[in-house]
């Protein structure tokens, strides 16, 4: 590890800062968005359809009006007066706002009441009636897409059958050479289950709208304040200088807090409409059943390789189940996300990728739970597949690995599919890992165990991830560029304010972005307060997913702190009666290059900023800076599970997980080993237990803690972290993104896991979540 | 999520919890510790119109041995049955598996009897050890054997107006011992599949008692009883709780659902019965 | 219906409807917003809440059933002389992200030091299994319960 090169007092990069966050959060006195309690605050409640396909014939809301306490119901109809009953989805596509003409999926929003109590609100629900036709549902995008299945989008335009969108990328034809000289092909098809972020707190709004004055001061559980008040005064209408977009306190976001909701848009409509302000927080049970599923892919992938076990090409179909709706918070240009990193961390000439999503009675989403754009289905399925040709071809996964992978002088590196990885050195991570683990030793004793007649296995994932969207020449969403910003405002007494346009939803942004200014200017990082999430208080940027607040945010604060410490030497020169040129800037010292007693300090500087400059400068110290990231940024890891296996009913158990993450430079390696340990339980959790599923009617299983599975410390495994630090050659602090490794990275490790357990006989595949019922299966069936 | 109105009654007493059951009629409700019942209204599949909060009632915590019993008062949440000293065997085993500790804090013994829940742990651990449920009501105290008592899936005999006060658990005298085997897909999680198994060994280490029954895998809580025959008057072996568990698992018809297909829980079953009865077998010799 | 709880001391009497749940009532009636919520089925913990000194999930409990108890937020942890020792190992140990499930874990974790000075992982991992995180992953949850333990131990031996 670097070492830090700030003294702890400064607490610049490398130290393991206390977070400032803390101080409030264990008093009690964080702000989410439910503890928002503005003067005659009405409470929401949404009536949901109970059925996943139905023709909406009536709704009678007469006897929900008369409950006292009850000010307003709201039907699509309502809705559709103001032309809001249906709005834009994030990918491009129309999602109802209250469902006018059908329902279409199990939980879509049809009505909302507005009460004086949230109580009250919830008993009108019940007196609403509403007149169902039931329809056939849809619930499998296999189905959905055969010919005569009944057309789930009719009321869009054009659309024929229940085709989402295809996608296709790579060289089919470099792809087809590649598998004409391969030795043998290697098949793996797999399903990545339907899963959910499930941030502790849920979603919510309180929608605070002035009919007199017009002014909107939305309170939200918004990852992206500024994205959202864009969208908003696009979908509503609204002009966007009244538009003011809060995030307060988030208990957790994984992606679930990207998108805009129905809930959202009713509940400013509301406040619109009534004149005071609305506030509705999702139940769990709404959060699961109709906001921001993830996942839900249906990958088949194929590897062409040598008897030696080289890699020679990839060719992968893929299709995804988009639910009623697509609404992937996706880059325009890239309709199955970034799921073309499928390549992984393998070096190979050819890929050839091929994605179609389909339409069900499902809720919509395709959100990237805790990852970036459908990279964690990507990395599954290479690292999935790489373990069955070793097994295929008859050599240890590990040297499968070391085989093909992109060495270190390779880098920067061009994949098959156009990524240029920045840098890395794989065969160090792995080797590394493994000696750790004892891998040799641990091969041994597995020998010994089958010869016991007991199950053991040890999975291997080297994930390669692509975080930090992105290069504007690239990426957008909804046509906004995917840059971000800092704003940098240094106090005449040398404390400092910075302000982002990211939004911290537990990352501990306040903390390490401090610690970034601190590592330039030298300023105590417990000096600088940071702020984000208020769109009236901090410059414009996407916001904080797809780990993107460090490679993007991160080097936008790095910058802006330059451009001041550039100022300031001027300002210390001045001071010193010395040359510009010959300023030296160090832990907030400014001295003379070759007379280290002639020095200012930072905040000596501060002051004469606003008291003392020199001739023709401009009085302050402040800037901002809106990075516009040159690629994105690439982190990978390698992660070992050792599993036991009970033969007798499936039921397996972590013995040991070893996860080697590098991801650059750490800004405060104790919040990086946080994101990690955090990561790796929801990456266990949906290789184990958490996953979403349907009935042959569309009902949701899975729409509550009971049935939707969070693993809590007794199932969680022990897990031991190791680090490596290569930095991003093009980042300014050689920064890489963290938060969605170890959830990208880890199901495939705890899947090969037990796959290797029972891999001797002759099992290949066993989808996620690795029930026991399906371990025992597999065994059963192969022996 | 909340639940729709109600009316509150605090009894003080026995005798005015169920006065006021009466006088509720079919919308009343008993209110013990809440764990089921609550979020039950909560998410509005019941919707009593009169609770009657027991809580209050004196003399219904107690844990303790009496004339060969371990006897379970109204109001002995789980949490006290897994501190106490005076279980033994299955139910002691049971205990740190229902629910979750915060759960356990609230929920009772009592509540989950008279719940009748399927997945329910108590009454499986209640079918083997053979314990009685004391009831109360207008017209005096009863004592119902739990096999009679446990009657369909959230169904039991128990009287409309009839509050369960306690539970009587006959102590073996002699060696015994048991186990509760649960699989669970996680903490806080109701059975997958769970085997409650009781057996008492005479001076020569043969059974003199057995109990078997079975969690989640019927619509009711299943005592096996021709295994408990089988195993009665026979030396503890491997071959002879593998007889057993072909039984249980044949007593046993498990439904396809999220938790694992029919075949897997059949299987479970059989496993957990031979572990079980094990383990049991094992707990008696060392008594 | 009149209730009266003492929450973090003191006394609080209101009326309130019988079907409100104590979670609420602490939340919107006394506005102590601390005590979180975070699922319908009694299962995540984020309103655990000390009643009498046991940890409840304040969700599945009625304000009415809370009538004359003494109850402990994550607001009443701190007292004349400073913060907990929980709340500072928190911070120490990097036990919370978000923060959403800390207040209840806090409570959990102070009330099974109360009883088992030197828990050990497994003792802390059972004791917060009602309890979901889902941030951090648990370690350093369960690293800053036995912090806390270790210098009330200290503190203790030492006075
Ligand atoms: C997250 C969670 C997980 C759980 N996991 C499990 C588990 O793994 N295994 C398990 O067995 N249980 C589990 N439970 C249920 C728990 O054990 C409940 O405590 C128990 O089922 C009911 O007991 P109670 O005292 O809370 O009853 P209440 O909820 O108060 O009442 C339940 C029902 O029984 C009636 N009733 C209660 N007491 C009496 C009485 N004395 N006489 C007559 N009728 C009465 C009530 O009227 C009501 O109909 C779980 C609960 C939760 C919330
Ligand atoms: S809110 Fe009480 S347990 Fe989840
Ligand atoms: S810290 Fe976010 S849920 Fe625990």
């Amino acid at each position: 590890m670097v070492a830090p090169t700030t003294p702890a007092e400064i607490g610049g990069i490398g130290h393991s800062v206390q977070r400032k966050e803390d101080a409030r959060l264990i008093e009690g006195q964080g702000n989410f968005l439910d503890d928002i309690d503005l003067p005659n605050t009405l409470h929401m409640a949404i009536l949901r359809s109970p059925l996943a396909h139905a023709r909406i014939n009536g709704i009678d809301s007469e006897a929900a009006m008369a409950l006292d306490g009850v000010l307003a119901v709201v039907t699509g109809d309502l809705m559709d007066q103001h032309g809001l009953a249906w709005m834009p989805t994030l990918s491009g596509d129309t999602q109802a706002v209250l469902a006018t003409d059908k329902v279409r999926y199990q939980g879509q929003e049809v009505a909302a009441v507005i009460a004086t109590d949230p109580y009250i609100a919830t008993d009108a629900l019940e007196l609403i009636e509403v007149d169902y036709e039931e329809l056939p549902p849809i619930t499998t995008p296999q189905q959905s897409l055969e010919e005569g299945a009944a057309l789930i989008r009719d009321e869009k335009e054009g659309q024929t059958d229940n085709l989402a969108y295809t996608w296709e990328t790579g060289d089919q034809g470099a792809t087809e050479e590649a598998f004409a000289q391969a030795d043998r092909v290697v098949t793996l098809e797999t399903h990545y289950p339907r899963s959910h972020p499930a941030p502790l707190e849920t979603c919510g709004i309180v929608a605070d709208v002035n009919s007199v004055t017009g002014q909107a001061t939305i309170y939200m559980t918004s990852q992206a304040p500024h994205a959202h008040r864009t969208l908003f005064a696009m979908v509503a209408g609204l002009p966007e200088q009244n538009i003011r977009i809060v995030s307060p306190d988030i208990g957790g976001g994984f992606g679930n807090k990207v998108p805009i909701y129905p809930g959202y848009v009713v509940a400013t409509a509301a406040s619109l409409l009534i004149g005071q302000p609305v506030k509705w927080v999702e139940s769990r049970t709404e959060n699961l059943i109709s906001t921001g599923f993830a996942r839900d892919y249906y990958m088949k992938g194929e590897l062409a390789v040598t008897d030696e076990g080289r890699i020679l090409g990839l060719r992968v179909d893929m299709l995804s189940d988009q639910g009623a709706f697509y609404s992937d918070a996706q880059p325009t240009q890239f309709r199955a996300g970034l799921f073309h990193v499928v390549t992984g961390s393998y070096d190979f000439g050819a890929a050839h990728i091929n994605c179609k999503g389909a339409f069900t009675n499902k809720a919509p989403g395709g959100v990237a739970y805790r990852c970036s754009f459908r990279i964690t289905e990507a990395s599954y399925l290479i690292e999935r597949l790489v373990q069955t040709a070793a097994y295929e071809v008859g050599i240890d996964p590990a040297e499968m690995r070391l085989r093909n992978f992109i060495q270190p002088e390779q880098f920067p590196y061009e994949t098959a599919t156009g990524f240029v990885y920045d840098s890395g050195d794989y065969p160090t991570a792995l080797r590394t890992a493994m000696d750790e683990v004892g891998y040799e030793d641990l091969r041994r004793e597995q020998a010994e165990a089958r010869a016991e007649g007991r199950l053991m296995g040890i999975g291997i994932a080297h994930f390669t991830e692509a975080v930090g969207a992105g290069p504007s020449r690239t990426y957008d969403i909804a046509g906004l560029k995917m840059i971000d910003s800092a704003e940098l405002r240094v106090h005449p007494t040398g404390k400092a304010i910075l302000k982002l346009g990211v939004k911290t939803q537990g990352q501990g942004h306040e903390t390490t972005f401090a610690q970034i200014v601190a590592e330039v200017l030298g300023i105590p990082a417990n000096d600088i307060k940071v702020e984000h999430g208020d769109t009236d208080h901090t410059p414009y940027g996407l916001g904080t997913y797809a780990s993107r607040s460090t490679p993007v945010g991160g080097a936008a604060t790095a910058v802006v702190a330059r451009k001041l410490a550039d100022k300031s030497k001027k300002i210390a020169a001045h001071l010193l009666e010395a040359a510009d040129e010959d300023i030296e800037l160090a832990s907030g010292v400014f001295s003379v290059a070759g007379s280290p007693d002639r020095s200012v300090t930072i905040q000596d500087v501060a002051l004469a900023a606003y008291t003392n400059l020199p001739e023709g400068m401009e009085y302050g110290l402040d800037d901002v800076t809106y990075y516009d990231p040159p690629n994105l940024t690439y982190p990978y890891g390698s992660y070992i599970v050792v599993v036991e296996v009970d033969p007798d009913t499936g039921v397996w158990q972590v013995q040991r997980m070893v996860a080697l993450d590098d991801c650059g430079v750490r800004i405060n390696p104790m919040i990086v080993e946080g994101q990690i340990c955090g990561g790796l339980t929801e990456g266990f959790a949906m290789s184990a237990m958490q996953w979403i599923t349907f009935d042959e009617d569309g009902n949701c299983i899975g729409a509550n803690f009971m049935d939707y599975l969070v693993p809590t410390a007794w199932e969680t495994p022990r897990f031991e972290l190791l680090a490596t630090e290569v930095p991003s050659p093009h980042h300014p602090i050689g920064a890489k993104g963290v938060g969605e490794s170890a959830t990208v990275g880890s199901p495939a490790a705890f899947v090969n896991a037990v796959i290797d357990a029972v891999a001797h006989l002759g099992v290949r595949n066993i989808d996620m979540p690795v029930l026991p019922d399906r371990v025992w299966a597999a065994i059963d069936e192969a022996s | 999520m909340f639940p729709s109105r109600f009316d509150l009654v605090v009894a003080q007493t026995v005798a005015e919890a169920v006065e006021a059951k009466v006088d509720a009629g079919e919308g009343g409700r008993f209110l013990a510790g809440g764990q089921s019942l609550i979020p039950m209204m909560k998410m509005r599949v019941a919707f009593p119109e009169t609770l009657i909060d027991i809580n209050r009632i004196a003399g219904l915590d107690a844990i303790e041995r009496s004339n060969g019993h371990l006897q379970v008062g109204a109001l002995v949440r789980h949490a006290d049955v897994v501190a106490s000293d005076a279980t033994f065997g299955a139910v002691a085993a049971a205990a740190p598996w229902v629910a979750d500790p915060l759960v356990r804090n609230r929920g009772t013994m009592c509540g989950s009897v008279a719940h009748c829940d399927p997945e329910g742990d108590w009454n499986s651990v209640l079918l083997a050890t053979g314990a009685d449920v004391i009831a109360q009501g207008p017209s005096g105290e009863r004592s119902i054997s739990i096999a009679d008592f446990v009657d369909g899936a959230f169904t039991s005999t128990l009287g409309e107006d009839e509050l369960v006060v306690g539970l009587r658990i006959p102590v073996p005298s002699g060696r015994s011992g048991g186990a509760y085997l649960k699989l669970e897909r996680k903490i806080g999680d109701y059975a997958t599949v769970a085997v409650a198994s009781h057996l008492e060994l005479d001076d020569s280490g043969a059974i003199a008692a057995a109990g078997l029954a079975l969690t989640s895998v019927n619509p009711i809580n299943t005592k096996v009883a021709d295994a408990e025959v089988l195993l009665v008057g026979q030396q503890p072996s491997e071959e002879l709780f593998a007889e057993a568990a072909e039984l249980a698992a044949a007593a046993a018809e498990p439904r396809d659902d999220v938790r694992g297909t029919a075949a897997w829980k059949r299987q479970v079953v059989r496993t957990y019965t031979k572990r079980g009865l094990a383990a049991a077998a094992q707990q008696a010799e060392g008594s | 219906m009149e209730i009266n709880i003492t929450i973090n001391g003191s006394d609080h009497a209101s009326d309130v409807e019988p079907r409100t749940l104590l979670v609420d009532h602490i939340r919107r009636t006394v506005g102590l917003t601390g005590t979180h919520v975070g699922c319908d089925t009694t299962s995540c913990g984020a309103c655990t809440v000390l009643m009498d000194g046991t940890p409840v999930k304040a969700c599945t409990v009625l304000a009415a059933q809370a009538d004359g108890s003494e109850v402990t937020t994550v607001e009443g942890l701190k007292g004349a002389d400073g913060l907990h020792p929980i709340q500072s190992a928190f911070t120490d140990d990097h036990g919370l992200q978000c923060g959403f499930c800390t207040p209840g874990m806090m409570l959990v974790g102070a009330s099974l030091i109360a009883e088992n000075p030197d828990p050990s992982d497994d003792d802390v991992r059972w004791a917060i299994s009602g309890n979901l995180c889902r941030c951090t992953g648990y370690i350093n949850i369960v690293k800053a319960i036995q912090t806390a333990a270790a210098r009330v131990a200290e503190s203790s031996n030492g006075s």
